[in-house]
């Protein structure tokens, strides 16, 4: 009836420029999606766990719900935080505690990178449908040393990110029965840690903080949280009774253990993402 | 269909179409350019060589996108904490600025949405509504800068004939849309930001650079020596989710076809320059029409333009003005 909606004949050379641009976009289409989903071998990868922030979702959550967007990473006042590169696949951006280098030593007493969290991805307070894990959820409210005589001594964290582990028994210097003098990791290192009796507010580097110390307790002495960890008498394989740094169930695997252990590598080491088992 | 929708289908893909009615204001305004051709091209002549390259609305650019991404730089660096965070996510003094296709890729991966988030992109939707969409691209996207830059050196070497520019069909960032709003629901990872390179420059400025940077300089070699603009023409589903939002914006790029001679230079330099359609002899069906939501507002064809024939313009108000 009517030609109008007769397609006009098109030369061959122009239908195979056609066909050619459409086969190229697919191309295009198919290489620029399959190669984020690369992403996916790190994330199932047995790469070991990150240590993430204070009130990080579960791992998959975090990932999901995180923004990567380093608001975190700004308010933190020891800089302890630091965001992902490329090569943790779908986790690039996303924030991570390296705590050798720099733990979280809860400084900001509020945890401060939860209240900068636009998303949720870091929370007081998980929403009802998502999973706590066994062993994640802290038995009481950590009391923090540095506000023990505040009227509100406790740290808004109702999950622990990890749990510390004496990793290196052998090179633990309260079990040797050593002391332990001068600036432990040495005078280039880097971190910072809130010392109450030397300004309640202001972090100031580790190495500016020297030790004399007759039995090495720094991993008890300066874990943030109390009653986390102490030094008990523990009966080796020989039969002889040692002082022997013992983690606690208000260990909130902040790390801050790792961080000051003098041993090299440390002794004690924050397991991320650990639950607490008797 | 409207033209409206002709729009918005020519940003998700489509081909532009011809006017089906040329208004008979345009009809008079044509016959009276053609009328006479000796004077025509003395005119067109007059306009060139009177035209004084411009760069203005390009540096005006370029210095609001420097000062933007310098202001989340430093606003870490020196600890001022004016714009803290990154374009994915913000806080300017204090409100919360949300990019929305990061928004769109976590809310689809976390299926879940706090307060937080709500309030911020409904402000970075409204600001955009209010600026132009993808104005966000040219005027605040750090990749947009560098590809820029990169553009130059891939027209250079059109130039000279050692590389040429192959073409792809826009339709497939409206399919990228979708299969990244796709993966994001079905992974529950946000499968975009591994290679968004907005997000990751942004980052790589205000952190610190890092092994993703490698992908953003392949992206950088694939338009240089592959496909001009490749990224931001056929790919990002950023500048498609602000061109929606631009769809009702009043800011526009608007043009008079009176003082068009159809020459083509705005096409020449254009992200996208099946806006300008409008601009071919025998498209305008109106004697004043705006660009489409597509349109980057950078205002390259505003400067490039020899006659003031483009132009910025805010819908309502400019009438006023």
């Amino acid at each position: 009836m009517s030609n109008s909606k007769v397609k006009p004949a098109i030369s061959l050379e122009k239908a195979q420029k056609a066909r050619r641009k459409f086969l190229q976009s697919v191309g295009l289409t198919v290489t620029f999606a399959g190669i984020p989903l690369l992403g996916f071998i790190p994330v199932v990868d047995a790469a070991p766990p990150r240590l993430r922030p204070p009130g990080a979702l579960n791992e998959k959550d975090l990932l999901a719900s995180c923004i990567k967007c380093g608001q975190c990473v700004q308010v933190c006042p020891v800089q302890a935080i630091e965001l992902a590169d490329l090569s943790d696949g779908f986790g690039i951006g996303v924030p991570y505690i390296n705590a050798r280098a720099q733990a979280c030593d809860f400084s900001c007493d509020a945890v401060q990178c939860v209240l900068a969290c636009p998303t949720g991805a870091l929370t007081y307070t998980k929403p009802s449908f998502l999973e706590v894990r066994d062993g994640a959820l802290l038995a009481a409210a950590p009391i923090l040393k540095a506000k023990e005589n505040d009227p509100e001594p406790t740290l808004n964290l109702r999950e622990r990110i990890g749990v510390a582990r004496l990793a290196r028994p052998e090179s633990c210097l309260a079990i040797q029965g050593k002391g332990f003098k001068g600036q432990t990791r040495g005078a280039a290192f880097r971190g910072k840690l809130r010392y109450v009796a030397v300004d309640r507010w202001k972090p100031i580097p580790v190495r500016d903080h020297p030790y004399d110390l007759e039995l090495c307790d720094l991993c008890v002495r300066e874990c943030p949280i109390k009653a986390a960890i102490e030094l008990r008498p523990v009966k080796g394989a020989d039969g002889i009774e040692r002082m022997t740094p013992t983690v606690l169930e208000p260990c909130v695997g902040c790390g801050v253990c790792e961080m000051v252990c003098p041993a090299e590598p440390a002794a004690i080491v924050v397991d991320p993402q650990a639950v607490w088992k008797d | 269909m409207s033209r409206f929708t002709d729009l918005f289908m020519g940003m998700l893909g489509a081909a532009p179409k011809k006017p089906e009615k040329v208004s008979e204001k345009v009809q008079k305004i044509m016959f009276l350019k053609y009328e006479d051709k000796d004077r025509y091209i003395k005119e067109k002549l007059h306009a060139r060589a009177h035209h004084a390259t411009s760069h203005k609305w390009r540096n005006r650019r370029w210095a609001v996108l420097i000062a933007t991404n310098l202001l989340f730089v430093l606003s870490f660096s020196l600890d001022i904490q004016i714009l803290e965070g990154a374009l994915t996510a913000s806080r300017f003094v204090g409100f919360h600025l949300i990019d929305l296709n990061s928004a769109l890729q976590v809310t689809l991966a976390h299926k879940y949405v706090i307060v937080n988030l709500l309030i911020g992109t409904f402000t970075v939707f409204l600001l955009w509504v209010l600026l132009g969409g993808r104005t966000f691209c040219s005027w605040v996207c750090p990749y947009h800068l560098v590809a820029e830059w990169f553009e130059a050196l891939h027209l250079k070497l059109v130039e000279k004939k050692i590389v040429t520019d192959h073409e792809f069909h826009r339709g497939a960032r409206t399919v990228f849309w979708i299969l990244f709003a796709l993966m994001a629901l079905i992974t529950g990872y946000t499968v975009f930001e591994t290679v968004s390179p907005t997000g990751i420059l942004s980052r790589a400025l205000i952190y610190g650079p890092g092994l993703a940077l490698g992908w953003v300089l392949l992206l950088l070699l694939f338009e240089v020596f592959w496909s001009r603009r490749a990224w931001c023409r056929y790919a990002c589903p950023i500048g498609l989710t602000y061109g929606v939002v631009g769809t009702i914006s009043p800011l526009r790029i608007g043009y008079n076809v009176e003082q068009c001679f159809h020459e083509g230079d705005c096409r020449k330099v254009c992200l996208v320059p099946h806006v300008l359609d409008v601009t071919i002899k025998g498209r305008a069906a109106e004697e004043n029409m705006s660009l489409g939501p597509d349109c980057t507002r950078c205002g390259l064809c505003v400067d490039t333009c020899p006659t003031g024939a483009l132009r910025y313009e805010v819908k309502g108000l400019s009438k006023l003005l």
